[in-house]
């Protein structure tokens, strides 16, 4: 029967990730291991490599892609660049849980403070969103936000001038007086 | 007797028959109830939108009101099912219009619906009232437009779920300004912005508004202004919640939360500031529905102290960072809990250990009106599910799916059966079962044995022999859809009891042992089943050898023979 081919039969016992106080551990994980690869021999919807079966667990996909913290393995690295520092960085935007969280990362990563502070900062975050437009960061709400940006830039304050942008504290709200 | 009552006696005790399956039990006791059955009934509901053709359900029910279809399987919705499978719901469409049909009501689940099949059916029905589609695809903004231009008398439009392309138009200001029926309006699934100011007009005028949900593109002092025109709202959904705990919108939000005295649903929060949620305290004492599995910017410990304000939750839909201990809160709280869904919040396997056993036999403890059930875990014992049959014998819905789909019992090391089997037992109006873990033959024999009004069951990964699926077939008298992926049942089963499919709505087997030639002959033998083969890549050049596994089988029965609207890669047998 397909009994061998699917590798189901109950002598392979299948370790908790972690263990669980077995001595045999680590014979298992590779038990594991011989298992998925028989799959990927026999069956062409599973990838050996992930330990990810198709459609497992049943999550339906609406849910699937919205639902932001499953977007594992879906790492948003941006680009950030900032007026007057001689090199990029990169930013991971599925990580951060808001506007305040990014910004104080931002902050870390460049050694300045107060980036969008109203008056306290000479700098200004804006981002390129997916249309090519450079927008002021905070507008939006931030799952909006994290999935159409492209890249941020940290400008300088002096560079917007006269186009009279009043950003409020970003750390607290996001209300923009354009 | 009964052949002298008067027709109209029997239209009379017809109208008190409001189920199906009532109604179709009347309908076959004589020729005279047949009739008056068919042109008293105003609600359809068509299980599998291939069973049937519109045309001969339009010519047996002349009066349908209501349509309720459903298209594509079940397993469609974990991406087994490639595109452009079926399911189209144009034809029901044209065919209703061209019969001049009173259709009042639509809802579709997992059907394919185009703009157009949108536009025809806003511009033929002039009573039309209510719209339900859910996860359902095919569609775009343009579609809605013209459902909301057309329809004067539209009472309820409600996305859930659905992909929807936004073609960024304004297809909330295309509601005219004499609409003022509305009374559920639900858009939670659309990705695009809206006209926040012709929806504030719209709310306003819309005096009936009892269910609004909104998506994550109307900001939190749009959401403001709307509560409060709206304070008659029962259900409210709002995935783009206010951030800041000192702005002035949130004083706002707070102040008209507490007006909104008839809120007894809520769900959204897909954008949520944790220390935000405060504003809404006022309205958790009457919340008897919570969903906040979308949220995953809630942790634990504001989740809590929510939750403890929830004393009369019946419904709870959460993510598994609530952790057991969470669930223990639940379970202390909310003690008219009926239904409760725990989602997985990270899809890979080797995790952080979410819940496990011990939270849902809290939740079986404290919540003994529990009759619905689903359960991503992390791991699971026997002696847990025999815990939670004891406790909660009153399931009607119980799925458990584990994270490792063959993981044994967590402390023995044992397969599940038995636990599977303490739930069947003990809950004897179980409808609805899915089985994850390591299972063996045995929790099959179970299910056949004690599953009396079984009517859905989901295997996977599961079983070891034929004898399995045969228990399944031979025991469960009522069962309607069976669905099995990645199990060794082959053709021995699937040709046991040819005849037991013509009493089941669908079966579905994927990844299983069951070959070309068994399909082939349940096909010969049953013409009244549609044997659907689904191919996918190159393997299928040529004929195929009967010796050969078939990948994806669904088989359905049905009254209109093959379908003609199969794609290349569906092969009917």
């Amino acid at each position: 029967m397909a009994k061998d081919g699917l590798g189901l039969e109950t002598e392979l016992t299948l370790a908790l990730p972690g263990g669980g106080g077995d001595p045999s551990g680590s014979m298992e994980k590779k038990e594991k291991k011989r298992v998925f690869s028989e799959f990927s021999s026999d069956e062409t919807t599973m990838t050996a490599n992930k330990n990810e079966v198709v459609g497992w667990p049943p999550v339906c996909s609406y849910r699937r892609k919205n639902s932001f913290s499953m977007e594992e393995g879906t790492k948003m690295y941006v680009k950030v660049s900032m007026d007057g520092a001689p090199f990029l960085r990169k930013i991971d935007l599925s990580t951060r849980e808001g506007y305040s969280c990014l910004l104080m990362d931002l902050e870390k990563l460049f050694g300045c403070y107060g980036i969008g502070e109203e008056d306290s900062s000479e700098y200004v975050p804006i981002y390129e969103d997916k249309d090519g437009d450079w927008m002021l960061v905070g507008d939006v709400p931030w799952q909006m936000f994290s999935r159409s940006c492209k890249r941020l830039r940290i400008m300088k304050r002096l560079d917007a001038k006269g186009i009279g942008l009043h950003a409020k504290d970003f750390h607290k709200g996001i209300s923009i007086e354009a | 007797m009964i052949n002298y009552f008067p027709e109209e006696v029997l239209w009379h005790v017809f109208s008190f028959l409001t189920s199906h399956p009532d109604r179709n039990a009347a309908s076959l006791v004589c020729k005279s109830w047949y009739n008056v059955e068919r042109f008293s009934r105003g609600k359809v509901f068509i299980g599998n939108c291939y069973a049937i053709s519109p045309e001969r359900m339009i010519s047996r029910f002349p009066r349908v009101r209501s349509l309720t279809l459903k298209g594509k399987p079940h397993f469609a919705d974990f991406n087994l099912i490639p595109q452009d499978w079926g399911g189209n719901v144009y034809p029901w469409i044209v065919a209703m219009a061209k019969g001049s049909t009173n259709l009042e009501e639509l809802r579709l689940k997992r059907m394919v619906v185009s703009d157009e099949s949108l536009e025809l059916l806003a511009k033929s029905f002039p009573n039309f009232k209510s719209l339900v589609l859910v996860s359902c695809e095919g569609f775009t903004t343009d579609g809605l437009a013209a459902i909301a231009s057309n329809c004067r008398f539209l009472r309820e439009l409600d996305l859930q779920e659905n992909e929807v392309e936004d073609r960024r138009g304004q297809w909330l200001s295309c509601f005219p300004d004499s609409c003022t029926s509305l009374s559920s309006l639900n858009f939670a699934c659309l990705k695009g912005e809206v006209n926040v100011a012709a929806l504030e007009r719209l709310v306003a005028r819309c005096r009936n508004l009892k269910s609004l949900r909104l998506n994550h593109a109307v900001p939190p002092d749009a959401l403001q202004k709307i509560l409060a025109q709206a304070p008659q709202l029962v259900d409210l959904g709002a995935d783009s919640f206010v951030h800041d705990p000192e702005s002035e919108t949130y004083n706002k939000l707070k102040n008209v939360m507490q007006k909104c005295s008839s809120i007894r649903s809520l769900s959204g929060f897909l954008d949520v500031n944790a220390r935000c949620l405060p504003s809404i305290y006022p309205i958790c004492i009457n919340l008897t529905s919570l969903n906040l599995s979308y949220a995953p910017g809630i942790y634990s410990k504001e989740l809590v102290k929510l939750i403890h304000k929830c004393k009369k939750l019946q419904r709870l839909w959460i993510l598994d960072t609530i952790g057991d201990k969470g669930l223990g809160v639940v379970a202390s709280t909310c003690k008219e809990l009926q239904e409760l869904r725990v989602f997985p919040s990270d899809l890979h396997v080797v995790g952080n250990v979410a819940v496990t056993e011990e939270g849902l036999v809290a939740i079986s403890a404290g919540c003994p009106n529990l009759n619905s059930l689903l359960y991503f875990c992390q791991q699971m014992t026997n002696a847990a599910l025999i815990t939670v049959a004891k406790n909660c014998p009153n399931f009607i819905r119980f799925r458990l799916c584990t994270l490792n789909p063959t993981i044994p019992d967590a402390v023995t090391m044992q397969p599940l059966d038995e636990g599977f089997g303490a739930i069947v037992q003990s809950c004897k109006g179980l409808k609805r079962l899915s089985v994850s873990g390591l299972l063996t033959d045995q929790v099959f024999l179970y299910i056949g044995m004690y599953a009396e009004q079984l009517e859905m069951l989901s295997i996977a990964f599961a079983g070891d022999s034929d004898k399995g699926m045969l228990y399944v077939l031979n025991g469960c008298k009522k069962l309607k859809k069976l669905e099995i992926r990645d199990s060794p049942f082959g053709n021995m089963a699937l040709l046991a009891d040819t005849g037991k499919y013509e009493t089941m709505r669908s079966l579905w087997m994927s990844s299983c042992g069951v070959t070309f030639g068994g399909c082939k002959t349940l096909a010969e033998k049953m013409p009244r089943l549609n044997v659907e083969i689904i191919n996918e890549g190159d393997e299928m050049e040529g004929r195929p050898d009967d010796r050969q596994k078939v990948e994806k089988m669904y088989l359905y029965r049905t009254l209109v023979g093959p379908r003609k609207d199969a794609p290349d890669f569906v092969w009917t047998l």
